[in-house]
């Protein structure tokens, strides 16, 4: 069965400097789909990733960077828009850092793409209406 | 050849008025030219759903058993203080009013989650809102404390009165600061780091009617998904700005005081908005019929917005400081192509104000109109034009 998850992985200091990633593609056949990425040398590095692929081989991708010490934990923040209260306005396009609203032409209503969304949060209080909001 | 606004109401009647949208007015003309499309054409509809602060409503609530008098006490609608320095039972809510004990920008930038706005959005929903008053009591108005709720179903008048809404053109807002602004026309991102505006462009109604030729104090109108009226010109209604060849203004310019029944709005078109770091408003749908008269009033009406230019602000210094100074201008057409260039660098864009949903207005006025449902109304005196010199006046201080 082929499955998509999202997960935050948080790697130790030593692990930066290896090609991680690169091994879930070659040896265990995910894709993958980099939402965000935060690695400075000296520190832990953050990533978050969506991956797909079958789930036999998505677990044992799990089990590998558990092995190798990368803490992993699910992405269980969503951002969702109360369609009832979006005016369309087009406030959050130039909030959003991933580009995850888009203007659909000609009608200019305003599209939210959740796939292209990382759950950061900064669109939620500049909504004039309040429309967005975080879900846990 | 020229139109009654009279012989319009006929044919709207009958059935047969053409109507269209400010937008698909543009490739009518062009396809047909002025003089046909103004010839076939009897109403053009406009529309516009942006944030409007200058917006309140006043209400009567009925007396109560014993009566109270609010004037000279205190009033709140679900914490949210009301004016009523009126007479016993008379308030006025106004969009931007906070609770008492909002904190504001005590933690920079607020949040501003719920004002006046918010109130009359849940008033126009149908909604139970919280009334709380406190009076001196007088021998005929003997009650202290007044705690109940309330709905505006059984209120004697729920009237939406806002004295400045539908901006004849406005700013575009960027930040030359190395900081984020939270501004009314948003989140400013610093060193140019985006441009907010706020119209419908050419969907807007006066930069259709540019001179106020047809829209006047008594025009009847979409207000708040209901009827409305222009009540007067708006405050700081000010037509002697600078203006294009076309005769439309390049810097703020016209502005319309609106009334109309809360009863008959719908909450969606009365929308309670938040601006973070600023305060509480409310977004409010207005759409303005504009009868074809003539040719003239066809050629502005067809306006484009490639034709409309907005001044480009600074929200960092000149606009807090009053500062003259602009940045240069930028068509309706390039803000809303997503990105204009200020001082040499590609910024992006984005609106406060919802074309998706003019359009939408612009469209129901249409069908309105089209269904005979909704007839023109005749001004009963004209709005100042450019001719009645006005100067906008800033405040000069005069300490005491």
């Amino acid at each position: 069965m082929s499955i998509s998850r999202r997960v935050v992985l948080h790697f130790p200091r030593i692990l930066v400097e290896q090609p991680i990633v690169y091994r879930l593609v070659k040896d265990y056949n995910l894709e993958f789909n980099i939402l965000k990425a935060s690695v400075t040398p000296k520190e832990e590095g953050l990533l978050v990733l969506e991956l797909s692929g079958e789930q036999g081989d998505y677990e044992r991708g799990m089990e590998y960077l558990a092995g190798i010490g990368v803490g992993i934990q699910p992405l269980s923040q969503n951002v969702i828009r109360n369609e009832a209260r979006c005016t369309h306005c087009g406030a959050c396009i130039t909030i959003c850092p991933t580009g995850a609203f888009t203007l659909e032409l000609p009608s200019r209503r305003v599209n939210f793409q959740a796939e292209r969304c990382i759950a950061c949060g900064l669109c939620i209080k500049p909504c004039p209406p309040r429309a967005m909001e975080v879900r846990f | 050849m020229g139109k009654t606004i009279a012989e319009i109401n006929e044919r709207i009647a009958n059935g047969q008025a053409v109507v269209v949208t400010a937008e698909e007015v543009i490739e009518i003309a062009a396809d047909k030219g002025i003089k046909e499309a103004a010839r076939e054409i009897d109403v053009v509809t406009t529309g516009t759903f942006g944030p409007m602060c200058s917006s309140g409503a006043y209400l009567n609530l009925g007396h109560s058993k014993p009566r109270i008098k609010f004037g000279g006490g205190s009033v709140y609608l679900n914490e949210v203080p009301a004016y009523n320095g009126f007479a016993a039972v008379d308030i006025f809510v106004g969009a931007s009013a906070l609770p008492d004990n909002d904190p504001r920008n005590k933690v920079y930038p607020g949040d501003f989650n719920y004002g006046g706005g918010h109130v009359i959005e849940e008033l126009a929903a149908g909604k139970d809102v919280r009334l709380v008053a406190i009076a001196h009591g007088t021998d005929c108005y003997p009650r202290k404390k007044l705690e109940t709720l309330i709905n505006i179903r059984d209120l004697n008048e729920a009237v939406l009165f806002n004295i400045r809404n539908a901006y004849q053109n406005y700013n575009a807002a960027v930040n030359l600061s190395d900081r984020t602004i939270y501004t009314y026309m948003g989140v400013l991102k610093p060193n140019l780091g985006n441009a907010n505006y706020s119209t419908a462009g050419q969907l807007s109604p006066l930069f259709n009617d540019p001179f106020y030729k047809t829209i006047g104090i008594g025009t009847k109108i979409f207000l708040g998904g209901g009827v409305g009226y222009v009540a007067w010109q708006g405050t700081q209604h000010n037509p002697s700005v600078l203006r294009g060849e076309n005769g439309v203004p390049r810097r703020p310019a016209g502005t319309l005081a609106v009334i109309g029944d809360l009863k008959q709005m719908k909450p969606q078109w009365l929308v309670g908005t938040s601006m973070l770091g600023y305060g509480c408003t409310i977004t409010v749908g207005i759409g303005v019929p504009i009868p074809i008269l003539s040719e003239e009033i066809l050629r502005y009406a067809a306006v484009r917005d490639e034709d409309i230019l907005a001044p480009i602000v600074d929200y960092a210094e000149a606009y807090p400081q009053r500062q003259p100074d602009i940045l240069g201008e930028a068509s309706y057409a390039q803000l809303k192509s997503g990105k204009i260039v200020v001082l040499e660098k590609e910024v992006p864009t984005a609106s406060l104000s919802s074309y998706a949903k003019a359009l939408e207005i612009a469209e129901t006025l249409k069908e309105w109109i089209k269904k005979g449902e909704f007839l023109l109304t005749e001004p009963v005196a004209p709005l100042p034009g450019v001719e009645a010199g006005i100067t906008f006046k800033p405040l000069e201080e005069h300490p005491f």
